[in-house]
């Protein structure tokens, strides 16, 4: 079983759903994201998203275009997002870690190479923004060889009969795009969810994540119940860049965030 | 002329005129590459416009705008002065710069405004550069009554205030874009957040050929009314196909527009003319196939400036119609497959041009153009006199004016 597979099916047991916090990679510099991200599984975090950051990240609201320039201009590639998964896994061996990105850094560096050595790194998922199941075949078969997950993306906008294209050979987990919109911005209700959940399960048996516009505790309760995972990606980093001072971490920075995480966590607990 | 009709015409299948494949792609370049937030949009925009292809009516009604409102066919002018004062290959203008709203920038508008009305759409968005596409789109909102957001970046709205000032008075929304370098990169991911965030309602209006199938070959198409009417005209004036076309390129759909009816005339050479900026090798440039390498961004492949990590670069250019990193993977293609060449043409060898055309023949290009008249300048006096050269003067200057001035020293 990947890491994955025994994340979702040991909280199955628990009977919760889980809380997959987002970070973007070296905001606002590589040592301080390193130590949020090996303080994230204590502070709660049942799977870990990890954002690639990217000049041009047209599905992202402002806070994460924000968070997106601060890694860039703390020396972010794929390259130092990979060599970060590997610090990670030197002291933890269980947590599961998605990369979330665009396209465009992956074909630079190299469709093959890159399933490869990110599989070696210890990554187990990536979520490709724009890269929808028409283009997916640029990845697939050397993810598959490699052993990651290709997390696919469900959209409201995406109809019955699309679920069961897009999700025909999806692995690890779906991800719910709960809003038609960007990162950060509205949020679904519990309704809608109440509404969109059957129908996605109609169409996979794979746990399914909540994402964009969780933001509060309430919320990531009610997404993760409903759904199977709430990713909660802005209100951390609102969090975050909130301590800065010049851009540069200050000693709140990681603190902050850890403690809304505990806050979140302990509300998917409840 | 009577023939505005031909853009939708269909190539022969073993014809160069054939792309794009049913996946949207030209060779290796093209493609969807949108979130799946956007997919259906673009699975239904792709039914929408085959219907529209396939009904007489929609083609009836295109023509009858383009030949009332747009004001087309444009004239094909022999610029005789300019001929004789570059000493070689004769040069012809086909002259888009006379349609309404000042550019070819409204054949395209034109052209998608009636697929949105047929798709029940109310509101548009739009990315602009030089605001020509964005002053084109404004008017047919005007025109059939349709709310209207624009996104610009904000160095654009500083740089192109007429045009800003025209769309505020057609009653369109402006919105400056500030982040990245506030140019014609970060309007179009603005306008494709604000696309994504407003799908039910909102048709994004692309302004060049490119961004995720099929816009690429429905900008194309719709376009494609320069070559078809530079053919017949040609064939009028001087009883054959010219033997060069030059075309200036930003996104490049004006020199989609011009080149796509002749890719099957093997005779006749297509160059492509993009914004060098300060040189092709100062790192302040805009020509994405001289300078660029393939990637992905804005939802299709294509040469992309971008640095070996594949973030994207910058554009630089004096014209910000030409200042994006990327260019329609139609040319990406064309580039590979050699059909057509890419060169670049500097700030200053532009800002040249556009004071020569206006002193010869009395036409004030727009800066896009101007870079299209400068190769001209450049291989015009290395050709016989009895060849022919076509230049697409896609738009009128006026928007250019403080721009110019400023580059001259002159305070207005």
């Amino acid at each position: 079983m990947s890491r994955i597979q025994t994340r979702f099916a040991a909280l199955k047991k628990e009977g919760r759903g889980a809380l997959i916090p987002y970070l973007q990679a070296c905001d606002p510099d590589y040592d301080t994201s390193l130590e949020l991200l090996r303080a994230m599984p204590a502070a709660g975090a049942d799977l870990i998203e990890i954002g690639v950051p990217f000049s041009d990240p047209s599905a992202d609201g402002p806070t994460i275009q924000a968070a997106a320039l601060r890694g860039l201009k703390a020396g972010a590639t794929l390259g130092r997002v990979l060599e970060m998964v590997r610090a990670f896994r030197e002291t933890d061996n269980e947590t599961p870690i998605v990369l979330m990105g665009y396209l465009n850094p992956i074909d630079s560096y190299g469709p093959a190479e890159f399933c490869f050595d990110a599989a070696q790194a210890g990554v187990d998922g990536i979520i490709v923004v724009d890269m929808p199941t028409e283009e997916a075949d640029l990845l697939d078969a050397h993810a598959r060889e490699a052993g990651l997950d290709i997390i696919s993306l469900v959209a409201p906008t995406t109809s019955n009969s699309r679920l069961f294209h897009v999700l025909r050979e999806a692995s690890g987990f779906v991800y719910y795009v709960s809003i038609t919109g960007i990162t950060g911005t509205n949020s679904a209700s519990a309704a809608d969810l109440e509404k969109a959940l059957p129908r996605i399960r109609e169409a996979t048996s794979l746990p399914v994540a909540i994402g964009f516009g969780i933001s509060t505790p309430e919320q990531a309760r009610t997404a993760s119940r409903i759904g199977d995972a709430a990713v909660v990606a802005s209100a951390l980093i609102k969090t975050m860049a909130s301590t800065l001072e010049n851009g540069q971490a200050t000693e709140r920075t990681v603190p902050a965030v850890l403690k809304q995480l505990e806050s979140l966590a302990a509300a998917v607990r409840v | 002329m009577t023939n505005t009709s031909s853009p939708l015409s269909s190539p022969l299948a073993n014809s160069l005129r054939s792309g794009p494949d049913d996946r949207g792609r030209f060779g290796i370049f093209g493609g969807r590459f949108v979130a799946e937030t956007l997919m259906p949009l673009l699975l239904e925009l792709d039914e929408a416009y085959r219907a529209a292809q396939a009904d007489p009516e929609f083609r009836r009604e295109l023509d009858y705008y383009l030949k009332d409102y747009v004001g087309r066919p444009s004239p094909l002018w022999f610029a005789q002065h300019l001929t004789e004062e570059l000493g070689g290959a004769k040069v012809y203008f086909k002259r888009e710069e006379l349609n309404h709203t000042g550019s070819h920038k409204l054949n395209n508008v034109m052209g998608q405004i009636l697929v949105a009305r047929r798709m029940g759409k109310t509101r548009i968005v739009a990315e602009t550069g030089a605001g020509q596409h964005g002053v084109a789109t404004a008017t047919v909102c005007a025109l059939f009554g349709l709310k209207c957001t624009i996104y610009m970046g904000a160095t654009d709205v500083e740089r192109q205030k007429p045009n800003v000032f025209r769309m505020h008075l057609l009653g369109a929304e402006v919105k400056p874009v500030t982040a990245g370098a506030g140019t014609l990169k970060d309007a179009m991911n603005e306008a494709m957040r604000d696309w994504v965030a407003n799908v039910a309602d909102t048709y994004f209006l692309v302004g060049t050929v490119a961004g995720p199938h099929p816009y690429p070959e429905m900008v194309r198409d719709f376009q494609s009314v320069i070559g078809v009417e530079v053919k017949e005209q040609m064939t009028q004036a001087e009883g054959r196909l010219p033997d060069v076309i030059v075309a200036a390129i930003g996104g490049g759909s004006n020199a989609m527009g011009i080149f796509h009816p002749f890719l099957d005339d093997a005779d006749v050479r297509l160059i492509g003319v993009e914004a060098a900026g300060h040189g092709l090798d100062t790192g302040k440039t805009a020509a994405s196939i001289s300078r660029g390498r393939p990637g992905v961004l804005h939802g299709n492949r294509t040469y992309l400036l971008q640095d070996r990590h594949g973030q994207i670069e910058e554009a630089h250019s004096i014209s910000a119609g030409l200042d994006y990193p990327g260019i329609g993977p139609e040319h990406s293609w064309l580039n590979d497959i050699g059909r057509a060449e890419y060169v670049g043409v500097t700030d200053e060898e532009a800002l040249e041009a556009f004071q020569v055309c206006t002193r010869t023949e009395g036409i004030i290009p727009a800066l896009e153009c101007a870079h299209g008249l400068a190769h001209v300048m450049k291989i015009a006096p290395t050709m016989a006199k009895d060849q022919i050269i076509v230049l697409n003067v896609s738009g009128r200057g006026d928007k250019d004016i403080f721009t110019v001035a400023h580059h001259l020293g002159v305070k207005l």
